[in-house]
């Protein structure tokens, strides 16, 4: 067994542990993300997390802009943060929210200078941190240190036969050796939301969740449409799953025979150990990201038919059983588990060999979606804007 | 391969085909453990991934996999048929 491969990662300022060393440029706004691919542009190995919103957002969803832009600068996989917003006061929160890791973080704002001033002084703080940051040694680490997350994407049937029940068995190993893991995905759980109720640690974490579930149904209906039509969406039909009692219960295999610890709030940070349910969408761009922020070093992603998301900050582990999608796109798929719709791989040989890939891509391995610049930066927005 | 069909339950009304499967051919259904739970014969075309009734469901009868409703019969399905949106409905967004 590959239990010997010894990790390597990045021990963050605030103790955390990271497997990926990024400079991240991070935009406070739409009309700031100019200045911050202008800065990319110039500073080698610097990445500029362009995205629409940030302006005339109020009330929970700016909190929650707010939350992912600062979440996402304290990732462990950062190692430096440049922060550019059009006025410096939302520029200054965000780069309070980070800074309070201890790890280096500047602020640039560019009314009164323009554009291209901005982009210079950015540059050069960039530069600073990108050469800091590239002398920064890996240091061994164990896998129960990190922090994961899990979630799939063009759902099919495979999923809850072979798929995510290999990850609810990783998930179980690494939440032993003391790691922190978060899913979640509030409608996508509709039909199974008992089961993960009955996974709760205690009676307020259940009745927490079963509030945070039940909000977004009524929020749904609220709105006078049915989610008929698009949950299922077409690609989990064009792949056998009729129904979201189906989906969702096969969804709900990537927890293991884990408890839930905790309910998050999009985008936040656990508080400790153990697996935790962050309120979120199903949209894997936008989940993940939320992921990311509340502090995710490593995906797992099982897809079906062929989900071909990743992240700009932390690596998207792309896991398929789908004998027709691990031929057809394998250039997307990091793990092949096709194997055990034949009966061919036990849950635990799988559990095994996604593990064996997740060691690797610790290490440093990029995974199929970094490879292929799949750098999805997707914020959650919650109502129009002001 | 012999098997043609995974089970998530031995109680389920229906299995997953895990290869293309055309009218008139036999499978083994078996548990994802390989116990053989029961053949059936596909009445139409069904695609991988997608699910075969192993035994006849009413009209309007919850239909079971993993061991529980994942909706309602819309209309009678006859063992071996492919079940689908055409025959089976959600109970929650209905």
């Amino acid at each position: 067994m590959s239990e010997k491969i010894k990790l390597a990662g990045y021990r963050r300022e605030n103790g955390k542990v990271g497997v990926r060393n990024y400079v991240a440029v991070i935009p406070v706004d739409d009309i700031s993300n100019a200045a911050a691919e202008g800065v990319s542009y110039l500073i080698r190995d610097v990445m500029a997390l362009s995205h629409p919103y940030g302006r005339l957002q109020f009330g929970d969803d700016l909190d929650l802009t707010f939350d992912t832009l600062i979440g996402t600068g304290r990732n462990p996989n950062v190692a430096a943060a440049i922060v550019i917003g059009i006025e410096p006061k939302w520029t200054q929160r965000i780069v309070d929210g980070i800074a309070s890791t201890g790890k280096p973080v500047a602020g640039f704002s560019i009314e009164r200078y323009g554009d291209l001033k901005t982009i210079e002084m950015a540059a050069h703080k960039a530069k600073e941190y990108v050469q800091w940051a590239s002398e920064l040694p890996r240091v061994p680490i164990e896998a129960g240190e990190l922090t994961f997350s899990a979630k799939c994407g063009e759902s099919d049937t495979t999923l809850g036969l072979a798929s995510n029940p290999t990850i609810g068995r990783l998930l179980e190993r690494l939440l032993e050796q003391g790691a922190t893991a978060i899913f979640g995905e509030t409608t996508e759980v509709t039909g199974g939301e008992d089961v993960i109720a009955d996974h709760a640690i205690n009676d307020s974490v259940r009745k927490e969740f079963l509030d945070t579930f039940n909000a977004y149904q009524d929020f749904v209906k609220g709105t006078g449409a049915d989610l008929l039509g698009s949950q299922p969406t077409e690609g989990n039909i064009r792949g056998g799953l009729t129904t979201i009692e189906e989906k969702a219960m096969g969804n709900i295999e990537k927890m293991g025979r884990n408890k839930v610890t905790s309910v998050l709030k999009p985008a936040q940070e656990p508080s400790g150990p153990g697996l935790h349910f962050m309120d979120s969408s199903s949209a894997a761009a936008e989940m993940v990201t939320l992921c990311a922020a509340g502090g995710s070093v490593l995906h797992f992603f099982t897809t079906g038919q062929g989900n071909i998301i990743g992240n700009p900050i932390i690596p998207v582990m792309k896991i398929s059983a789908n004998p027709l999608t691990v031929e057809t796109m394998s250039e997307h798929v990091d793990v092949d588990l096709s194997a055990m719709l034949r009966l061919e791989m036990t849950l635990d040989e799988a559990a095994d060999k996604v593990q064996e890939s997740m060691y690797h891509t610790i290490n440093g391995r990029l995974t199929a979606a970094e490879s292929l610049r799949h750098n999805e930066f997707v914020l959650t927005k919650l109502y129009r804007s002001a | 391969m012999k098997h043609g069909a995974l089970m998530h339950e031995p109680e389920d009304d229906v299995a997953v085909v895990v290869t293309d499967v055309a009218s008139g051919t036999e499978i083994h259904a078996v548990t994802l453990e390989g116990k053989e739970i029961c053949s059936v014969t596909a009445i139409e075309d069904i695609p991988l991934g997608h699910k075969i009734a192993v035994r006849d469901i009413a009209d309007g009868k919850e239909v079971v996999k993993y061991g529980r409703s994942i909706g309602k019969a819309s209309k009678s399905i006859k063992q071996g048929a492919h079940v689908h949106t055409q025959n089976l409905k959600s109970v929650r967004w209905a």
